[in-house]
């Protein structure tokens, strides 16, 4: 294998690595604050492709444009779902919390059924299409930008949580529900921020996707398995773990299937997953629980 | 003669962090022995190693002769070490009798016989009319009995308690009382974690006092009340 | 209850399932109560492990897909019949579980739960691509043997209704033997609380692997009798999570860790996922899965115990209005 194919793989793994840590922000966010795991969680990923696929097929706006829009859509969708579901069953067994947020993963999935049919669908000639040549390696423009665009929504994540007032509260729930609440934060209303902020990085994340990925209604379950991965290597509820976790995913994911063969992708990064969390439950960068 | 338990220089750390060091004492059969000290002076994590819960770090647990530091749980169980929990631990699921049935069972598989103990001993604790209750259903002060109960049913040579009496009424403490010595009286020994004083003074054959995970005296409960550096540790010199 | 009219009800009910396909003469609704029984008896199997013990699996796939490889390939390959087969699959299936269950075992809770889907897709993977086995294209029963020694039915769909309501009754007596034994007792102790359970003597991952040893062995007969009964596997039918997660769906449906639980589970499950599938599905509109997803959520959400802990309350409730 020549240098030169090796450093295009790593690279573009890294590319999607990115992606698939913004939707691990997400999920390892909501896990942190209410030790919940969303399975709904590629669901919102895919609402926020559609939400692009639709501005841009009806009224010509571009992903990129229409992003702030989605952001707000989906923030509003994790605040309804955390509202009418998740709300009643904080405090339930788990097998009831896995099951409700199973049944969302569904619904969501019958509901894109049922108002955009199972088709495949795709964003054509985005602001974002072409191809970038860069001392002999090439990259598909879409990729780079969503990479980008991926660093930066992380990177706000991690800035609102770690240099914002309201970002400390949600912090100071996620470390100590009852202390929290004694200093005067809202429990309840920390929640529901965490599954808003949730399922708009998501969001982002589908839209950034959608000028280069099909859009259809069962996508997301070709991000969900990868998040859970993403979620444990970087330890559960830490963002800055999730961040580096992602790109070791997609280096993982993309240079194992270069050498094994594409179909043993998923089987090649569920195998680093079981091996990481045997030897290091607590994640590649979490702190070790007492 | 071997005593019943022997801990020689006995320490444990959490990273970097301390929670036992040189700690040493004995307990004979048929003794009780009150381990007492501040919060956060190592008690529980004394009370982990020898019932198996922590491996020590360093020093020897000798149980009837037998070096068991590092021993799993079920392993000094089945020794003959039981114990209870400071937060009581009851099978929610289950009724009080089936709670005290599970403790039984380490001796006898045989369910019609674990039936049997599980009475007597549930009896012995004076649960005896709440048998088929749902053990949630219990005060708390009764949980507690339950869990003393169900820790004897596992017919233990050593009965580590962890703080049974706190919360409770005086009434409820001299209930309790009573029982430790009814235990006593049948051959088994007790080490005792307790903040409730005037609930193990009058019990104890022994006192151990720790502080920041060091032992600092030993002695009768007469010695030990005239201590000034116990004196010292529990009014913060 | 008392025991006497408890077996009673036991008796009746067996009675009504073996008359029942007199009754039931056409061919699609004898296929629909055969998945009843194979669900509910799946679901029976992973109760064991999920529901006494609380060891939450979403991989058991993995051992349904061993049971119906194992006996289909022993089959294909050796002639042998599928009643060895069946049982051959199951101990394969125990020996798979009780080895990933030593590691996993030391996971707890979401951990556990996890690492078990994990298990089943890297296995589906593996089988997708193992051409020995037929890879993605999968394996067909061969239909030239026909009987009850081949365990293969062309004419009637009735043998099928018999033989898998033959496993769940078998399964249900396992179960409720370990309920009745201190096997019993100890998995719902490590469920409630494990740390009390050790200082009771009760070593947790040799009992967990006891339950999983037992769940996985049945849970891989069910696998079996589904081979023989499609007449053709592949990864994407028998090693799929969204069927570990039906498995574990008809038990919290029903009732977690309670004996009958699961059937009552398979019985509302896969009724509601017929009747939504024949009134508005084939369309592909999505409206069947809409149905189905607001009946999970609404059971997760408001029956938490599932229907047989909410009529064991109701019950309760109703005694002590009467007193």
């Amino acid at each position: 294998m020549s240098g030169e194919i090796l450093l295009q793989t790593i690279l573009s793994g890294v590319l999607i690595g990115l992606i698939y840590a913004l939707v691990a922000v997400g999920l390892t966010m909501i896990y942190g604050v209410m030790d919940i795991v969303n399975f709904a969680h590629g669901e919102f990923l895919m609402f926020g492709m559609y939400s692009s696929f639709w501005l841009f097929a009806l009224f010509g706006l571009d992903p990129l444009v229409t992003l702030p829009l989605t952001v707000l859509m989906l923030f509003a969708l994790g605040l309804a779902v955390y509202q009418v579901v998740i709300k009643r069953i904080t405090n339930a067994p788990m097998l009831s919390q896995i099951f409700a947020t199973f049944g969302l993963m569904i619904l969501f999935r019958g509901i894109a059924q049922f108002l955009w049919k199972p088709d495949f669908r795709t964003v054509e000639n985005s602001l974002s299409s072409g191809k970038v040549i860069f001392s002999g390696l090439h990259f598909g423009l879409p990729q780079i930008i969503a990479a980008l665009g991926a660093v930066l929504a992380t990177g706000a994540t991690w800035w609102f949580i770690n240099r914002t007032r309201l970002g400390a509260a949600l912090e100071a729930t996620a470390q100590d529900k009852e202390a929290a609440q004694l200093m005067g934060i809202p429990s309840q209303r920390m929640f529901a921020l965490a599954w808003g902020i949730g399922a708009a990085c998501a969001g982002v994340a589908g839209v950034l996707l959608s000028t280069f990925f099909p859009i259809f209604p069962e996508v997301g379950a070709n991000f969900i398995l990868i998040a859970f991965v993403v979620v444990a290597l970087g330890g559960f509820g830490s963002v800055s773990g999730a961040f580096w976790a992602g790109i070791i995913v997609g280096v993982v994911e993309v240079l194992g299937g270069f050498l094994l063969g594409p179909e043993y992708k998923l089987a090649i990064v569920l195998a680093l997953f079981l091996a990481v969390i045997l030897v290091r439950p607590q994640g590649l960068m979490g702190r070790a629980q007492t | 003669m071997n005593p019943l338990l022997e801990v020689d220089n006995l320490g444990k750390r959490f990273g970097g962090l301390v929670a036992n060091e040189g700690i040493s004492f004995r307990l004979d059969d048929s003794q009780i022995v009150g381990l007492i000290g501040p919060n956060g002076a190592g008690k529980t994590t004394l009370f982990n190693c020898i019932a198996g819960f922590y491996p020590p770090s360093e020093g020897s647990i000798r149980f009837r002769g037998n070096a068991v530091a590092g021993l799993t749980p079920p392993e000094m169980a089945r020794l003959g070490v039981a114990r209870t929990f400071q937060i009581v631990r009851i099978f929610a699921s289950m009724t009080v009798l089936e709670n005290a049935m599970v403790g039984t069972m380490l001796r006898n598989k045989r369910v019609p016989v674990a039936r049997q103990r599980a009475r007597d001993a549930l009896e012995f604790c004076g649960l005896g009319g709440r048998l088929d209750l749902p053990a949630v259903n219990l005060t708390v002060a009764e949980q507690r009995r339950l869990e003393v109960a169900r820790a004897l049913a596992t017919e233990p040579k050593l009965l580590l308690l962890d703080e049974t009496m706190a919360g409770l009424t005086p009434s409820e403490v001299q209930e309790a009382v009573r029982l430790v010595k009814a235990i006593q009286a049948r051959g088994i020994a007790c080490l005792i974690v307790e903040h409730v004083m005037e609930g193990i003074m009058p019990i104890a054959d022994h006192m151990v006092v720790l502080d920041y995970g060091r032992k600092i005296a030993e002695g009768t409960p007469a010695e030990i009340s005239r201590n000034p550096a116990v004196l010292a540790a529990y009014l913060g010199e | 209850m008392t025991a006497r009219r408890r077996n009673i009800q036991v008796v009746a009910a067996l009675a009504a399932a073996c008359a029942l396909p007199l009754a039931v003469t056409n061919p699609g609704h004898q296929n629909f109560l055969i998945l009843i029984l194979m669900f509910a008896q799946v679901g029976v199997a992973w109760n064991i492990l999920g529901g006494y013990a609380g060891q939450v699996s979403l991989g058991h796939a993995a051992f349904f897909g061993i049971g119906a490889y194992t006996s289909t390939v022993l089959l294909t390959h050796a002639g042998l019949t599928p009643w060895i087969g069946m049982l051959v699959g199951g101990l394969v299936a125990s020996a798979f579980a009780v080895l990933i269950g030593w590691p996993c075992f030391r996971l707890k809770g979401h951990y556990f739960s996890m690492a078990t889907i994990a298990v089943a897709e890297i296995m589906q993977v593996m089988f997708t691509n193992w051409e020995g086995v037929g890879g993605a294209v999968g394996l067909y029963v061969p239909l030239k043997d026909q009987g009850w020694e081949a365990m293969v039915f062309n004419t009637s769909k009735l043998p099928y209704y018999y033989i898998a309501l033959g496993l769940l009754v078998a399964t249900l007596a396992a179960n409720w033997a370990i309920e009745k034994s201190f096997l019993g007792y100890y998995f719902r102790a490590i469920k409630d609380e494990p740390e009390a359970a050790r200082s009771l003597g009760i070593s947790l991952t040799r009992y967990k692997l006891v339950a999983i040893a037992i769940s996985s062995f049945f849970t891989a007969l069910g696998g079996s009798f589904y081979a023989q009964k499609e007449l053709f596997i592949d990864p994407g039918s028998v090693l799929t999570t969204a069927l570990s997660i039906k498995m574990a769906l008809v038990t919290i449906l029903g009732g977690v860790g309670s004996l009958f639980g699961p059937v009552v589970g398979s019985l509302l499950l896969t009724g509601i996922e017929e009747v939504t599938r024949q009134v508005f599905g084939g369309s592909g509109q999505g409206t069947d899965l809409i149905l189905y997803a607001l009946i999970i959520i609404g059971v997760a959400v408001f029956y938490p115990t599932g229907i047989m802990g909410w009529l064991k309350q109701r019950r309760f409730l109703v005694a002590e209005v009467k007193k």
